[in-house]
């Protein structure tokens, strides 16, 4: 409990003053302004804001797949930032799990064997790989489906095996891009309740950007996006899924909202 | 690694059987032509390199076995007075015309020998004998060229160079470079069919056969002292110097491997073309294994096993189509070898043909950014 304890304290993911600056010729755009963002275990953040708020940017950068221009990020108190570009695909395997908008799932593979070879990218191989890959699908609820290809899958379905693949390196955070804006209300709520589960019960930092105001009552912190700066953070105990109907409009949680001044 | 590599090569059922017919093609057309070269060089060297003579006495300045020029049969005795000879043979080649019986003319090469001497005879003979040489004005014809030749069967009688002549016995598989059908007869009929003022004591060629425990070498050395006038050449020697004239001095080996480099070029281009169609149509699955944590190494095991299985399903059905291939020719007047050794460099230049076709693809894979998979 004490580990718990001091992970919950620790956070697992911390951003200093992160910017991104994409240069085309002469032209500059700055995707993100001087971010300051700590995610801890345990915690389900939600990253919401308008489209070109920078929020796929930031994802991108804490997922280590792009690099600040400006900043520093330790995931797990390693400084990533100044590792060397060749190191970055360990950090992945070993840190992080993805879970995408559109599922990219493999059409080619099986349920089982896309998670198997998610394991395979991270050096498991053979039956030890297969029973993992048929463990996680089970602990997303897929058991039945895992000779199935992504083709006869529902949207939720795939999701659902698209978390699997991600869990497959068992990483302590887990990224999310939209993971319900393909879904219809009943599997987007499986889903994100998946999500809420494996940051509370499993500890994971799980960190999602959305603009789908049916999972805001699910985050334990809502931060807001503008013009590549953090203009709002809410936070405070999400409801709980029978207390917040994934259909209804977006609840107003109890959370503190502070407007941060940049 | 291995599952998605065959699973995304095999998918799409159009598309690989399209690489497939590529790499066959492109092998079949490789194996055409350097068995074609190889048929070629060996049938121009063939009564060379079955003579089961250790040394050629030839003319001076003669380059190749086609041109054999006549000199006198004083040579042949300085050669069988020379220490370490175990054993000379007179041997002729010339061009002759044979006339059908039914009045048609053919251009003939005849080979005169001494029957029985096991110098510079016919080989693979399937319808009489050697021996039946002996008998005055008896020629052997190969059998691929009994219609050219206007002959059926043994005892059909033609005239050779205003000479008469019957038909003695049918060898297989004897071909001519030179279109002019070989014709085998005993020395002293050669003579009379290709130059009838020629003197039977003049030679185009003496074959020799070391005495035991005498080098080729060492005896070509001493006949090289001795003999003026004539080139001394081991049967290899010789055996080289024809193929080569033939080869690369006339253009039609240089053709023959251009063709084949043409089938490699091709080969390359339709893999190279149909593995990156591939590797594009699954570039978004590429993006999200870099973004799992994938390396650069990891996606090029992926597209050379995709290239490697592309080679070895490609070049089994090219065997079985090019085994096809040189069966047929087998009956026709251009052979196509296909010795192991080739087979066997085929399998690798088919592995390395596919490698390198999915060098592009490779180069592709390298550069996406796996920030790609966030975008719509």
């Amino acid at each position: 409990m004490r580990v718990v304890a001091q992970m919950q304290r620790e956070p697992v993911i911390r951003a200093k003053g992160l910017s991104k600056i994409y240069r085309e010729g002469a032209t500059e755009l700055r995707a993100l302004r001087d971010v300051h963002l700590d995610v801890r275990a345990g915690e389900l953040t939600l990253l919401m804001g308008p489209s070109g708020s920078g929020k796929t940017t930031l994802l991108s950068i804490l997922g280590c797949i792009l690099r600040a221009s400006e900043g520093t990020l330790e995931l797990l108190g390693e400084d990533v930032g100044s590792l060397p570009e060749k190191e970055l695909p360990r950090i992945r395997r070993e840190a992080i799990g993805f879970v995408f908008q559109g599922f990219n799932l493999f059409p080619t593979l099986t349920a089982a064997e896309n998670v198997a070879l998610a394991l395979d990218v991270r050096g498991m191989r053979g039956a030890i790989a297969r029973e993992r890959g048929e463990e996680l699908l089970a602990e997303v609820g897929l058991a039945e489906k895992a000779r199935s290809f992504p083709a006869d899958l529902s949207g939720g379905q795939k999701q659902r095996v698209a978390i699997a693949r991600a869990l497959a390196g068992d990483p302590p955070i887990l990224l999310a891009d939209e993971p319900t804006a393909a879904l219809d209300s009943t599997s987007g709520r499986t889903v994100i309740e998946l999500l809420q589960r494996l940051a509370r019960e499993h500890g994971r930092a799980v960190v999602l950007v959305t603009h789908d105001p049916r999972v805001l009552s699910f985050g334990d912190r809502i931060i807001h996006l503008e013009d590549g700066r953090i203009v709002g953070e809410e936070t405070g105990v999400a409801r709980t899924s029978e207390a917040a109907p994934f259909l209804e409009a977006p609840p107003i949680m109890p959370a503190i909202s502070q407007e941060l001044s940049i | 690694m291995g599952l998605l590599a065959r699973r995304n090569l095999f998918h799409d059922k159009v598309r690989f059987a399209v690489t497939l017919t590529g790499i066959v093609f492109a092998l079949v057309l490789i194996i055409i032509q350097f068995g074609l070269f190889l048929g070629f060089t060996t049938t121009t060297s063939n009564n060379i390199d079955h003579s089961k003579a250790d040394l050629w006495v030839v003319f001076h300045g003669v380059g190749y076995f086609d041109t054999g020029r006549n000199f006198s049969e004083r040579k042949f005795y300085q050669v069988l007075s020379t220490p370490g000879v175990g054993q000379a043979e007179k041997y002729m080649q010339a061009f002759a015309r044979w006339k059908h019986p039914d009045g048609r003319v053919e251009n003939v090469q005849i080979i005169g020998f001494h029957p029985g001497s096991g110098l510079g005879e016919p080989w693979n003979v399937v319808q009489g004998s050697v021996a039946d040489l002996k008998q005055e004005d008896s020629v052997l014809v190969d059998e691929l060229y009994r219609e050219k030749l206007g002959v059926a069967k043994i005892g059909d009688r033609i005239e050779i160079g205003d000479h008469r002549a019957r038909v003695a016995g049918f060898t297989r598989g004897i071909r001519s470079f030179t279109t002019s059908p070989f014709v085998y007869a005993k020395f002293k009929n050669s003579l009379d069919y290709t130059n009838p003022e020629s003197r039977e004591d003049s030679t185009a060629y003496i074959l020799v056969k070391a005495a035991a425990g005498v080098s080729p070498k060492e005896l070509q050395e001493r006949l090289r002292a001795r003999l003026t006038d004539v080139d001394v050449y081991t049967t290899a020697e010789f055996s080289r110097k024809t193929r080569f004239y033939w080869m690369f001095t006339t253009g039609a080996g240089l053709a023959v491997l251009t063709a084949a480099l043409m089938g490699l070029i091709v080969g390359v281009a339709v893999v190279a073309q149909t593995i990156y169609a591939a590797t594009m149509d699954h570039i978004r699955e590429y993006g999200t294994l870099k973004a799992m944590g994938a390396t650069n190494r990891y996606l090029y095991r992926v597209l050379i096993e995709q290239a490697v299985w592309s080679a070895v399903l490609g070049y089994g059905m090219a065997m079985v189509v090019a085994h096809f291939i040189v069966q047929a020719s087998e009956k026709g007047g251009a052979v196509i070898l296909m010795p192991w050794p080739m087979s066997a460099g085929l399998f690798f230049l088919a592995i390395v043909m596919c490698i390198a076709a999915a060098l592009v693809s490779i180069n592709k894979v390298t550069r996406i950014d796996p920030a790609m998979v966030f975008r719509g």
